[in-house]
């Protein structure tokens, strides 16, 4: 990765003088950094934010990992947008090793925004912009057992995580499906520590279809009595399904998910996905660059949702499947809606 | 004719001929052997992890349908392996395989399900595409003579950025390619012979497997391509033409890579620009543990293919086991630096 943290820092550079020498100085500037340039949900994130930009009259510069979990290129573009001079930072991080790149940052004058997932400590930012995720996964959690009913005390649950890193998303979500489930989730910020029977086991699958497929088998294997799957997100849960297919269970088997990206609401749509949870990447990355230009201006920071440490950005439950109980969006409006 | 009086001497003294030493100890021929049979050692670590697991699970582990599904998990990282092991056979490496096949992934599915032509062009342009990467790859270590390993750093980031460029970074999911294209999903199509469920992808990794092997041992060129690694002068000097060998090796590379992109397809499901991100480094743990050589000229794709085996049995013991994933990546690094260290020792047999 080094190599890679070097490019950055090079392109990072020329990219700092090469607007610090601008004539059109005025427009103030704002960074976004996200954990990959790969997945979708960051892509709509950079969108919404470079559309708030303009309408604004800022100047917004991107950066962002290679990889999820690339936390040394995310340190040199914060590094570098604090030499930039920017007014504030929008930033995904991979993880909390960034926390003191950032009150550099902070010292230096910057606001700091998290989008999408808290930092931890979460007073490492300024305002935290995302996702409840234990929410979201409680939503997925709460559907599935209404959805299961009385055979819910006798599910057979495989779980299917992001990676080994212990990165909030990945935690909050898991869960956040297991409690609204109703099962004892012990350490809320553990993955794995539930001694329920119901549960087979967690896998890894990096959030990829690959991953999801080969992390679904290996649960089957252990256990093929498997019918209620959680997955980080939809491309995993597209995996989960194709293993799920090659041994004909897919009829059989619950799948729940977390996003809300337009594959996966035409998942939903299709059967393949039960319910997802979506989120709104947009909404993030605008309310961001807002809440900087307006920091620019008056030097007011953003505050939290009441109640929360972070300000939501809020979640919607997809499905076909009403749930007693259990509010929820069909998903011929949630492709209205879903982003990528 | 009587003896001269200096010949006398020779009476006491011995009339062998000279002659090296026959006799060696028990490890110097178990050295002797590994040095001439190198896919024997994986071999055995094969044998005895599918003992060590099969005792600690039990029956699920052995069961048929178990067996078979590792083999199904490997396929693509076997296939991208020996195409990985070409290139190492030339003292080279490659870092752009699985980026490479994930790209010509992409223009499969770009061309058939988004644009809508016939799977006929889409497949092909695949293959095409693997091996103009791969082309792009020889010709920057033969002639701009740059280090393999720097060169395919390099087009490892090319390729990737034009991937995500391609595809939108977009997933094509599974159920439009039935509905456009099902042809692209044709390796993933399951046989089940006696409990046991294989995908066509397993079986065109074995194919694989035994065409390379043919064509490395028994054809010129297979030759050539250990001749070259082994030491490029002395090949140089026999009449080889070292450059064009090392560029062909790289375009048959890039067209293993096409080919593992349409298998990917089949196993994956869905074409996924964000799946195998590190499947470079699988494909060379699996030539590594295979018994390859890094410094070239010695090794077998039959060996990377256990290698791959090898690998996929461990993370499917250890999941069955229950053994949590972060440790399943602790013995994997350790097989591999076991696996070097061991071809570093047979490397020393002097015969």
């Amino acid at each position: 990765m080094k190599h890679h943290s070097l490019k950055i820092a090079v392109a990072g550079t020329l990219l700092a003088t090469a607007f610090a020498s601008a004539p059109a100085a005025a427009a103030d500037k704002a960074c976004l950094i996200t954990k990959t340039n790969s997945n979708p949900f960051f892509v709509k994130m950079k969108e919404g934010a470079e559309a708030k930009a303009t309408e604004l009259g800022m100047e917004l510069m991107s950066f962002a990992g290679k990889v999820d979990g690339d936390v040394e290129t995310q340190i040199a573009a914060i590094e570098n947008c604090t030499s930039a001079g920017a007014k504030g930072i929008l930033i995904t991080a991979s993880d909390s090793t960034v926390v003191p790149a950032l009150e550099q940052a902070r010292k230096a004058g910057l606001l700091v925004i998290a989008l999408d997932t808290p930092l931890d400590p979460t007073d490492a930012a300024d305002a935290t912009f995302a996702t409840d995720n234990f929410k979201a996964g409680l939503l997925i959690g709460e559907w599935a057992k209404a959805k299961m009913g009385d055979s819910a005390k006798d599910a057979k649950i495989a779980l299917l995580d992001l990676s080994t890193a212990g990165v909030s998303v990945d935690y909050q979500r898991d869960n956040g499906f297991l409690q609204g489930f109703g099962i004892d989730i012990k350490d809320p910020k553990k993955m794995g520590d539930e001694t329920d029977p119901r549960i087979v086991g967690n896998e890894v699958t990096a959030g990829n279809e690959e991953g999801g497929r080969t992390a679904m088998e290996n649960l089957l294997q252990k256990d093929s009595g498997i019918n209620l799957v959680y997955t980080i997100n939809e491309p995993a849960a597209a995996g989960a399904y194709e293993a799920l297919k090659a041994v004909g269970k897919e009829k059989d088997v619950l799948i729940v998910s977390v996003d809300g990206g337009c594959p996966g609401v035409e998942n939903v749509r299709d059967g393949v996905i039960g319910a997802t949870s979506m989120q709104f990447p947009l909404l993030m990355a605008s309310l961001g660059v807002e809440a900087i230009a307006e920091f620019a201006k008056s030097g007011k920071k953003p505050e939290n949702t009441e109640g929360l440490d972070f300000y939501n950005t809020g979640v919607k439950l997809i499905t076909d499947t009403v749930a007693e109980g259990v509010e929820s969006t069909s998903s011929e409006d949630g492709l209205k809606l879903c982003w990528g | 004719m009587a003896k001269q009086d200096f010949e006398a001497v020779l009476d006491g003294s011995d009339k062998n001929v000279a002659k090296f030493q026959q006799r060696r100890s028990f490890t110097e021929q178990v050295h002797h052997i590994l040095h001439g049979n190198i896919t024997i050692v994986p071999m055995i670590v094969l044998l005895l992890s599918l003992a060590v697991f099969g005792m600690i699970i039990g029956d699920r582990f052995f069961a048929p349908f178990n067996l078979s599904l590792i083999i199904q998990q490997v396929s693509i990282i076997g296939i991208l392996g020996i195409a990985q092991t070409l290139i190492i056979l030339t003292a080279g490496i490659d870092l752009s395989v699985a980026a490479i096949m994930v790209l010509s992934s992409v223009v499969m599915g770009n061309v058939a399900v988004t644009m809508g032509l016939p799977p006929v062009i889409a497949i092909p342009l695949g293959f095409i595409t693997g091996m103009i990467c791969g082309a792009v790859n020889g010709l920057l270590v033969t002639r701009f003579r740059l280090p393999p390993f720097i060169a395919t750093l390099g087009t490892w980031n090319i390729f990737f950025a034009l991937n995500l460029w391609y595809s939108g970074s977009q997933s094509i999911r599974s159920q439009a390619i039935d509905k456009t294209a099902p042809v692209l999903k044709f390796f993933g199509t399951r046989v089940e012979i006696f409990g046991t469920q294989f995908t066509y992808g397993s079986f065109l990794m074995i194919a694989l497997c035994i065409l390379f092997w043919y064509i490395l041992n028994r054809t010129a060129w297979g030759r050539h391509v250990y001749a070259v690694g082994d030491d490029p002068e002395a090949a140089e000097l026999s009449g080889i033409n070292t450059k064009r060998t090392l560029v062909s090796v790289y375009i048959v590379a890039g067209l293993l890579c096409g080919i593992a992109a349409w298998a990917a397809v089949g196993r994956v499901g869905s074409i996924s620009p964000q799946s195998f991100y590190e499947g470079n480094l699988e494909a060379i743990t699996a030539v590594v543990i295979g018994g390859t050589s890094l410094f070239g000229g010695r090794g077998s794709v039959i060996g990377t293919v256990i290698g791959a085996l090898i690998v996929g049995v461990f993370r499917n013991g250890l999941a069955l086991a229950g053994v949590d994933v972060l440790w399943q990546v602790f013995a994997i690094g350790w097989l591999i630096i076991i696996a070097v260290a061991f071809d570093q020792w047979i490397r020393k047999v002097s015969a």
